[in-house]
């Protein structure tokens, strides 16, 4: 039995889709590497308000480069490579189109809403939706808009005399660097859900980030 | 029966791949690199570049007013305690490819023109502190030596264990470049570098000499203490 095709990735977005994931945790393996030599927000002799584990650090399993110079050399070679990448991704979907069934827009509030009551329980039947609901709309253009703020953030961090109105515009060196690293957990937690979502609730995803086709299920659901 | 097939073929792909992440991952657990490590500290180049479009090494840093200093600031050297030296033998020697070449007391130092200035200093590792700090330009000092056209770069050498550092001409010769005999209203203390050290707040801290021995203005690039073990030479901010 043929199952139906409901729709493709094309190949641009499944190549920046994987090299973008490698990319990614190379990224915040080797940031958390150069978060360790000063694992805390405060400048000298002062204090930071919002961070309560100043001086823990993350084990070694988590990060890349061995120490602080060689977490930098990877940060600043991986990331040439990660905004490249983001923006291939992101001009092909807006030369193509394809922001168009993937990118949240306010007409998807209604969809996104029904969809969280649909995974609440008190939804019974799926809102309907053409490629991405609501939800998955929302929170891939999220994480989107998590990558645009890591390099806006990193390169607060990265020029803070000669370009000083960006840490400016989110309140100084030390919270630049606080809101960078707030960006990581919220990847993470981005990821948390999409790795689930993609394995084990809908497998058909990850092989249409894989093959390009994504089938409809046999029963036509 | 074929759908089952691939169910399978899928099942084993995934797991091949999570067995592969996995592995990647325990062997990349404070990888430095490998092989990729001279690629790595070759990639300084194109982040140099990046860098230098990035940089304006004429801008002022943002000034902070007095008062701003903050409670702490760290002591840096190599060596196994703090380095000393008896101020009253100790010489600046001024050279490389200079018209005059200058030995200065701290005595002489004194004597120029001060300039102060209150501001931000980033360290590499993250953290920041403000300082005042006090001292002679060193456009001034290159002044008086008469720098050669062809010098391109400038070369501090100190007594603290052989550490050391060079800067790009753009960077160094601005007027925010000090070599700095004073530090929070008093003379620069040993733990912070005294007689002299160099500083200026358009580079990490690392890249500011302290227990300044010497300053070579040079055609070539040299490198560094810290940046021939893998940091970053520009390192501007």
């Amino acid at each position: 039995m043929k199952r139906r095709v409901k729709f493709y990735h094309p190949r641009v977005i499944r190549a920046t889709h994987w090299l973008n994931a490698v990319l990614l945790l190379g990224m915040i393996a080797s940031g958390l590497q150069i978060f360790h030599a000063y694992p805390a927000f405060a400048e000298r002799g002062g204090t930071f308000c919002c961070y309560p584990f100043a001086g823990s650090r993350f084990p070694e399993a988590v990060r890349l480069g061995g120490w602080l110079a060689g977490g930098l050399r990877w940060h600043f070679f991986l990331m040439w490579f990660f905004i490249v990448n983001g923006l291939v991704y992101g001009g092909y979907q807006l030369a193509s189109g394809e922001w168009r069934r993937r990118w949240f827009r306010l007409r998807d509030v209604k969809g996104a809403w029904h969809m969280h009551l649909y995974y609440l329980r008190v939804r019974a039947d799926k809102p309907p939706y053409e490629m991405y609901n609501g939800l998955q709309k929302l929170s891939y253009s999220g994480t989107m808009t998590l990558g645009a703020l890591a390099v806006f953030s990193g390169f607060a961090i990265w020029k803070p005399v000669s370009l000083p109105f960006l840490a400016d515009i989110i309140g100084g060196y030390a919270w630049a660097r606080f809101w960078h690293f707030l960006i990581v957990w919220a990847f993470v937690a981005f990821l948390a859900v999409h790795l689930f979502m993609t394995l084990i609730v809908d497998r058909e995803s990850t092989r249409s980030m894989i093959v390009g086709a994504y089938r409809e299920k046999p029963d036509g659901e | 029966m074929e759908s089952k097939r691939r169910d399978s073929d899928r099942r084993q792909f995934l797991k091949l791949a999570g067995a592969s992440a996995l592995g990647l991952w325990t062997a990349g657990c404070g990888w430095r690199g490998g092989p990729f490590e001279d690629v790595l500290q070759w990639w300084w180049n194109p982040n140099e570049v990046l860098q230098k479009a990035l940089t304006t090494p004429r801008r002022s840093a943002k000034l902070y007013p007095p008062g701003s200093e903050t409670a702490t600031f760290p002591t840096y050297y190599i060596s196994d305690s703090v380095p000393m030296t008896d101020t009253a033998a100790w010489r600046l020697d001024v050279g490389g490819m200079v018209g005059r070449p200058l030995s200065l007391s701290l005595d002489d130092l004194l004597k120029m023109p001060m300039t102060t200035t209150r501001v931000r200093h980033y360290c590499i590792e993250g953290w920041t502190g403000v300082a005042e700090w006090s001292g002679v330009q060193l456009s001034h000092l290159a002044e008086m030596v008469g720098v050669d056209p062809a010098v391109n770069y400038v070369d501090f050498r100190s007594f603290d264990d052989g550490y050391w550092s060079s800067w790009d001409r753009e960077t160094a010769l601005p007027p925010q470049t000090l070599i700095t005999v004073g530090m929070n209203g008093a003379l620069l203390d040993p733990g912070h570098g005294a007689p002299a050290r160099l500083y200026s707040s358009l580079k990490y801290g690392y890249k500011s000499v302290k227990y300044l021995t010497e300053i070579n203005f040079l055609s070539h690039r040299t490198g560094g203490y810290w940046e021939d073990r893998g940091y970053d030479w520009y390192a501007g901010l």
